[in-house]
């Protein structure tokens, strides 16, 4: 739906203290809003699960390990937390999954050039040096047989943690994650259980061209028996990370290649995020609109410019690709009856188009105006800038959809 | 000779009738010595003496569970011409000698894994006739509960994982089951097992290649049945010597219808995967029905090349002429023994039959794992959340 595409100039991947400003500014116009903001930082909106977190016998696994010195100098927080440590978003998927190494001798990690160099994206540095080769492991290339192999040492009972260097490398694996992944649990009435996780980076990048662009999410939607996480802030990325690695089903973890550099301020004690939990990111009272991954971002601005004319969007994360929270996606259309999702999926069969699917389907009654999706361009990334910022919605595109739909 | 048999006679007086079943398994375990038919053709190692250890009640328990797998294997044939089967129900007749001898070489803690001709090696690891029927029938008491069919039979407590319907995908989950193993230190191996026709897949050269890199204790164990479904192996490999294409890895070329070939190679691969990594075992086998009950088995070999095979190899003939020239049992005990084993499958068949179709609900069971962070949540969130480990 890019109907008008105006010169955006720098549409480029926002930092999380861009995005911390723009909700200050709209505190200060909408007062509600302070409560849910501050809620985000400490505990997972909602999820009661973590809230639980708190007892003194879990705090006691705090590790004090200082490996995030703050080169930053932390600004002054816009949010409630006092206490915390500021880090990038591949640092939290790093802390994350040491945290459950070290919490379950099972948990190991294969992929390619995670050991000795440490991930591609730096997500694994300094595991191999400290816990050894069997436990994070070089595989050479061949994501159908290391993605296979993961599959059966889970079976065992072990809990691999399987890198795709790229989302779209996992292609070759897919019929590992399809039908052993995703089915082994079911074809063997119970007998085994398959509790990996596979992540890696997707999305679409800096003009890396089309092959290493993908959007894996509408591929493997369909597979029965998996569950689709996206992480899109060193918070949610920290506890999606834990409770995928935690999860008895195989848990496939999207990043996005552009995000790994966002910076942020997480708690210092351990926490997880519900695996099948959206996040309200800003609450409002007009329009609902749906999101994950790095078009959060462009949202958030888009939001940034919609707030100055006067609109009030509700901005959810959905960060469940599957199944869907429409709960809290059910709770938000009954309130504001106006929904667009803004994804990076292509246009046909994408995750916005089941989701469009299934807000129609169940929510049909609440809605004045029809569900209206946002995707990338149903093309192959090209390589050139311009035309690689004209396949990927832009902030933009989103004030004019959002226009168009509360009129 | 003859003490043996005096022996042997005593025992079958001695004991009551109402142990019907096993009348005729002696206890006897003084061990015979038996040479394998051919010889082991190796690459890279070297190949394990003829000569195989062996005792009275080895033979005629490989001889009941063989008769007890062939006619598991008619049974389901005609099962299957009777609609009761549906699908695809790919029969093992003809190929038995490798699951029995590799079953005496190893122990419950060693995993195996195949593909979908895996009725029989179920059976092996210790799965029940009623289960097996059941499951083929699509029951509810079917070893995966119904939901699996023919290609998918488990036994997770035997260390059996399958029962896989894509060709060659379970090699590398094979390996990452010798890699768990491995990080375990469980002094167990795996034998990863696939046809000529899966030899073919790259993902089998990709997980040969980690399993030598990594030193883990995984035995690929392709049984040669000449045909990958329709296309015989000359027509399909460049190289049909699958013990060698291992290249780096070393491997045992074995004549699969002689179940004590089978039962050496598989201990001396036991005992070179634990300690020096990979090794490929070739079976040389045949199966008499066609790839698939859909397949006539006829349309891409001679009849005669069939009957040639079953007259001159067939593995469950082979034990009883060695158990009959040991003197280890008559004639008519076998005959007997070969009553009881079909009474055994019908007695399976018509209980299976009786067994209802599995619940609606089943439908959604076993889909996700239920614990912390798997309900799905409708528009209501009727579910409660399940509460952190």
């Amino acid at each position: 739906m890019s109907a008008i595409i105006q010169g955006t100039g720098a549409a480029t991947a926002l930092t999380t203290l861009n995005s911390k400003k723009l909700v200050a500014r709209s505190r200060t116009s909408l007062p509600g809003v302070d409560a849910g903001r501050r809620k985000r930082c400490i505990v997972a909106a909602g999820s009661d699960a973590s809230k639980s977190f708190g007892s003194s016998s879990l705090l006691t696994l705090r590790h004090s390990h200082k490996l995030f010195a703050n080169a930053v100098a932390t600004k002054a927080d816009t949010s409630a937390t006092t206490t915390g440590h500021e880090l990038l978003l591949f640092e939290a998927l790093q802390e994350g999954l040491e945290e459950e190494m070290d919490r379950d001798p099972h948990v190991c990690v294969m992929g390619e050039d995670v050991g000795h160099y440490g991930g591609s994206y730096k997500v694994t540095k300094g595991l191999a040096d400290k816990f050894g080769d069997l436990r994070v492991l070089d595989t050479p290339i061949c994501e159908n047989a290391f993605t296979g192999m993961g599959i059966g040492a889970a079976m065992t009972g072990l809990r691999p943690v399987i890198e795709g260097m790229n989302m779209g490398f996992l292609l070759l694996a897919f019929n590992q994650i399809s039908n052993n992944c995703g089915m082994l649990h079911y074809t063997s009435g119970g007998q085994f259980t398959i509790p990996v996780v596979i992540r890696g980076p997707g999305g679409v990048g800096r003009q890396l061209g089309a092959e290493h662009s993908q959007r894996l999410e509408s591929y493997f939607q369909s597979i029965p028996g998996i569950q689709m996480v996206a992480c899109s802030t060193p918070y949610n990325a920290k506890g999606l990370m834990k409770a995928a690695i935690r999860s008895e089903n195989p848990v496939i973890l999207f990043e996005h290649v552009l995000l790994y550099n966002l910076k942020e301020k997480i708690p210092d004690e351990e926490y997880i995020c519900n695996l099948e939990e959206a996040e309200m990111v800003r609450p409002g009272e007009h329009i609902t609109i749906l999101t994950y991954s790095r078009m959060r971002y462009h949202v958030m601005q888009a939001a940034k410019t919609l707030v100055n004319k006067g609109y009030d969007p509700e901005v959810i994360d959905i960060r469940s690709l599957k199944p869907f929270d429409l709960y809290t996606i059910g709770n938000s259309v009954k309130k504001t009856h106006r929904v667009l999702i803004v994804e990076e999926c292509m246009r046909t069969g994408g995750i916005g188009a089941s989701l469009t699917a299934a807000i129609n389907e169940n929510f049909h009654d609440y809605l004045d105006a029809p569900v209206m999706c946002l995707s990338s361009q149903d093309v192959p990334t090209p390589y050139a800038g311009t035309l690689e910022e004209w396949t990927v919605v832009q902030p933009a595109q989103i004030v004019t959809a959002v226009e168009q739909l509360c009129q | 000779m003859a003490l043996s048999r005096l022996s042997s006679r005593s025992n079958t007086i001695s004991r009551p009738l109402s142990a019907a079943f096993n009348r005729f398994i002696s206890t006897d375990t003084t061990p015979i010595t038996i040479e394998t038919s051919l010889p082991f053709t190796a690459h890279l190692c070297d190949p394990p003496s003829r000569s195989v250890e062996s005792s009275t009640q080895e033979l005629l328990t490989f001889f009941r569970t063989m008769a007890l797998m062939r006619r598991m294997e008619i049974a389901a044939d005609s099962l299957y011409k009777a609609k009761l089967i549906r699908g695809f129900c790919h029969l093992y007749d003809g190929q038995e000698a490798v699951a029995i001898g590799m079953e005496a070489a190893i122990t419950k803690k060693d995993a195996i894994i195949t593909a979908y001709r895996d009725h029989c090696i179920f059976l092996g690891r210790g799965g029940e006739l009623y289960e097996v029927f059941a499951e083929l029938m699509g029951r509810r008491d079917g070893c995966s509960r119904g939901k699996g069919g023919s290609m998918h039979f488990y036994k997770k407590d035997s260390s059996f994982y399958g029962g896989h319907g894509i060709v060659g995908a379970q090699v590398p989950l094979g390996c990452g089951i010798a890699f768990a193993q491995k990080y375990g230190k469980e002094e167990a191996v795996t034998f990863a097992m696939y046809g000529d026709g899966a030899a073919n897949q790259g993902q089998l050269f990709e997980a040969l290649n980690i399993s030598a890199l990594w030193d883990l204790p995984a035995i690929l164990v392709c049984e040669n049945n000449h045909y990958g479904m329709g296309t015989a192996e000359w027509r399909a490999a460049k190289s049909p010597s699958y013990y060698k294409r291992g290249d780096y890895v070393p491997g045992l070329k074995v004549d699969g219808m002689d179940a004590f070939a089978v039962k050496q190679a598989c201990k001396f691969a036991k005992e070179h995967a634990l300690k020096n990594g990979p090794i490929i075992l070739e079976m040389d086998t045949y199966r008499y029905h066609g790839h698939s009950m859909s397949d006539p088995g006829s349309t891409y070999r001679t009849r005669d090349e069939i009957s040639g095979v079953r007259q001159e190899r067939d593995p469950i003939e082979r034990i009883k002429k060695l158990v009959l020239s040991h003197d280890l049992a008559t004639e008519k005990e076998l005959k007997d023994m070969e009553k009881e084993i079909r009474k055994e499958v019908d007695d399976a068949i018509a209980k299976a039959k009786d067994c209802p179709m599995p619940e609606p609900s089943e439908l959604f069971t076993n889909v996700y794992v239920k614990g912390f962070g798997t309900e799905s949540f409708g528009p209501d969130r009727k579910e409660v959340k399940a509460a952190l480990p």
